[in-house]
């Protein structure tokens, strides 16, 4: 018998919200974080973004240590786990792992310093940094895994407590804007020049973002948000750039999950999907999940709130999803107006209500991966 | 033009490390997409910022590409219309 | 308790050699990396011009690969051998090449092809392509190799059905230093699947 792995506590910090309440009201009223930037350090154009003010991150941060030397991107991580790490008032032993989940990290460091001096820039000092900074006992675990790396997190954290490494994982993600990213998105001709519209019609690419989010994994059931009942993380095997016209690994890691949680597809009650708004992505969603007859199950991306925030993104969405079944919502799809995918799916289109008891978490990304993991509400 | 095929046909094998294809493989009609020359999306890409990096031209709308890059000889009528450098 | 795993087979790549289970396979005098990965990829004669649009990190994880899996004779035949790498640079020697295109603002051209190579887990893909791998796969950085944290998690994995095989370990590239281990894990074999014997591959 495998043992049961549960979340407990959740917290995340975005450009409307420091908090998951903050951020479920701002949701509620229907604001984004999107907003036109001028700023020439990172794109000559202006461009859309979701972007975390510096005055009020350095403010919420000063409030909480008067610790100096942490990068823009650690801060925001801090922030994120550190309400967590308190209320679970846990003993960080040998039995606590500590997961960091990102794509590029600190990568700003690589233009701020010399090529001979580019130790923050590596992934697992940059985890080290943050472990450091809440004396963890355990070497940090950094997942990379492009644009499902949030979500993953989740898997990996319940996988090494299913194989009895760890009692309690906490897990932090976090991406933020950079001249780097923006420039690589752009180069790919990725970038919508609106802010995106997932699933429509006229979409015509991603609009970045940046965020931290934190969850504690645990095998104490004691204070549960979610059970994490199945995953499943499987590529495309097709290209490393652009995903699967048939959905194929998407097909696959959901399928994985389903038979492990052993529940058919129609139990699924809720799909807090990718939904990045390029052309492709959400074709290859619709398809995919079509093909495991999910067509009729409500499903969100919430990228039009937050853009992508690439390595966050997957455990962003995972926050605000458990939390809007725990408060029995369906939250709308921003940007979406008219379905412009070539399969039926059913877009939540305004805020609604729903007691959902599965929910789904899905994720997309560079170098044909894919991952999903599937939730229960217990009560 | 014939001066410009074959600076193309250099530029593309070195760009896009095409390692065992020679210039005299290359025919001005071969189709430089699929079965010919084998490139795929991210090859696209590449030739756009070619264009923008050698030729001084920018590509409004990706989608123009796939008339543009159909063979050396569609590229090379395109360059040689549309260059500012 | 869990059933007990194997190693099957092993590969390392390093200082201009490639050893298969122990055995030397392929050595070449003091060389470039971009040298030494064409003169095997011609010595054991792959046909595969996709590599040489591949970045030096997935160049390494593709030839170790190779060594180690069969090809898939038949398109049909599932095989379900899940890829769990990981390594310390991540893709840095990739992020600071195409962070150099982009710092000179008058020669402002950022590569879509050196961009897609900034993940670390393209390799994964790479792979996955070459070989069908329509399974698990996930890249880790840890300062140095994890051998406990490897073997765990190969071992959930397996246990929980997740894959038939594992194919493990470390691939590091930064600036000409390179050092790949890779082995696969399964049900069967003679070399048993313990953090020591990782160790001892690893040295």
């Amino acid at each position: 018998m495998t043992k049961e792995v549960f979340i407990t506590q959740t917290n995340c910090i975005t450009p409307i919200g420091f908090d998951v309440a903050t951020n479920m009201k701002n949701i509620d009223g229907g604001v984004s974080g999107i907003q036109l930037h001028q700023n020439t350090g990172l794109m000559k154009e202006s461009f859309y973004a979701s972007q975390i003010d510096d005055e009020n991150l350095n403010t919420a941060f000063a409030k909480v240590t008067a610790a100096t030397g942490f990068s823009r991107l650690e801060k925001m991580m801090i922030l994120a786990l550190d309400p967590i790490i308190k209320k679970a008032n846990l003993v960080l032993d040998d039995r606590t792992a500590f997961v960091l989940s990102t794509t590029k990290g600190n990568i700003t460091a690589l233009q701020n310093s010399a090529i001979e001096d580019n130790t923050n820039a590596y992934l697992h000092q940059f985890a080290q940094n943050i472990a450091d900074y809440f004396k963890f006992k355990t070497e940090p675990i950094v997942i990379s895994n492009a644009c499902v790396s949030g979500v993953l997190a989740i898997s990996v954290a319940k996988r090494l407590i299913e194989s009895g490494m760890y009692d309690d994982v906490f897990i932090v993600a976090g991406d933020e804007i950079s001249e780097f990213v923006l420039s690589g998105f752009n180069s790919f001709q990725a970038m919508s020049n609106l802010p995106c519209k997932p699933y429509s019609k006229n979409r015509t690419g991603v609009t970045l973002g940046e965020a931290a989010a934190a969850v504690l994994v645990s095998s104490n059931k004691e204070g549960v948000k979610v059970k994490i009942i199945g995953d499943g993380s499987i590529n495309d095997a097709n290209h490393i750039s652009g995903p699967s016209r048939t959905g194929e690994g998407l097909f696959r890691s959901i399928k994985s999950a389903l038979i492990e949680a052993n529940i058919e597809a129609a139990a699924i009650d809720y799909i807090s999907a990718h939904g990045t708004a390029t052309p492709f992505n959400d074709e290859m969603e619709a398809i995919a999940f079509n093909r495991l007859q999910l067509e009729k199950a409500p499903v969100n991306s919430l990228k039009g709130y937050y853009g992508h925030t690439l390595g966050a993104s997957g455990l962003l969405e995972t926050v605000i999803g458990i939390q809007s079944v725990l408060e029995n919502k369906l939250l709308a799809t921003m940007g979406f107006d008219e379905l412009g995918v070539s399969q039926d799916i059913n877009v939540i289109k305004e805020n609604g209500t729903k007691n959902s008891r599965y929910f789904l978490k899905t994720a997309s990304g560079f170098g044909g991966c894919n991952t999903a993991v599937l939730f229960e509400k217990i009560n | 033009m014939e001066a410009l095929k074959q600076e193309l046909k250099s530029k593309i094998i070195e760009v896009l490390n095409l390692e065992d294809i020679n210039i005299e493989d290359v025919n001005d009609d071969d189709p430089l997409f699929g079965d010919g020359l084998g490139l795929d999306s991210i090859d696209a890409l590449e030739l756009i910022v070619m264009l923008d990096k050698d030729y001084g031209i920018k590509l409004v709308d990706p989608k123009e590409g796939k008339d543009i890059f159909q063979s050396i000889e569609t590229m090379g009528a395109y360059i040689t219309a549309n260059r500012t450098k | 308790m869990a059933n007990k795993t194997y190693i099957q087979s092993f590969c390392t790549i390093e200082e201009n050699q490639i050893k298969v289970n122990g055995k030397i396979l392929f050595e070449k005098e003091q060389s470039l990396f971009s040298d030494f990965s064409k003169s095997v990829y011609q010595h054991f004669n792959i046909d595969y011009p996709k590599f040489f649009k591949m970045d030096n990190l997935s160049k390494l994880a593709f030839l170790a690969t190779e060594l180690l899996l069969e090809k898939t004779e038949n398109e049909e035949q599932e095989n379900n051998t899940a890829l769990v790498f990981s390594n310390k640079s991540s893709s840095l020697d990739t992020d600071t090449k195409y962070q150099s295109s982009i710092t000179d603002k008058g020669s402002y051209y950022p590569s879509p092809a050196v961009f897609v190579y900034t993940l670390p887990n393209i390799c994964l893909g790479e792979i996955s392509i070459r070989h069908q791998l329509k399974s698990e796969n996930s890249f880790f950085v840890f300062a140095q190799f994890n051998p406990l944290f490897m073997m765990n998690y190969a071992n959930i994995l397996l246990e929980k059905n997740k894959a038939t095989s594992v194919l493990c370990g470390w691939v590091e590239y930064f600036d000409e230093e390179y050092k790949t281990l890779l082995y696969l894990v399964g049900a069967e074999g003679e070399l048993e699947h313990s953090e020591e014997s990782i160790k001892k591959l690893y040295k």
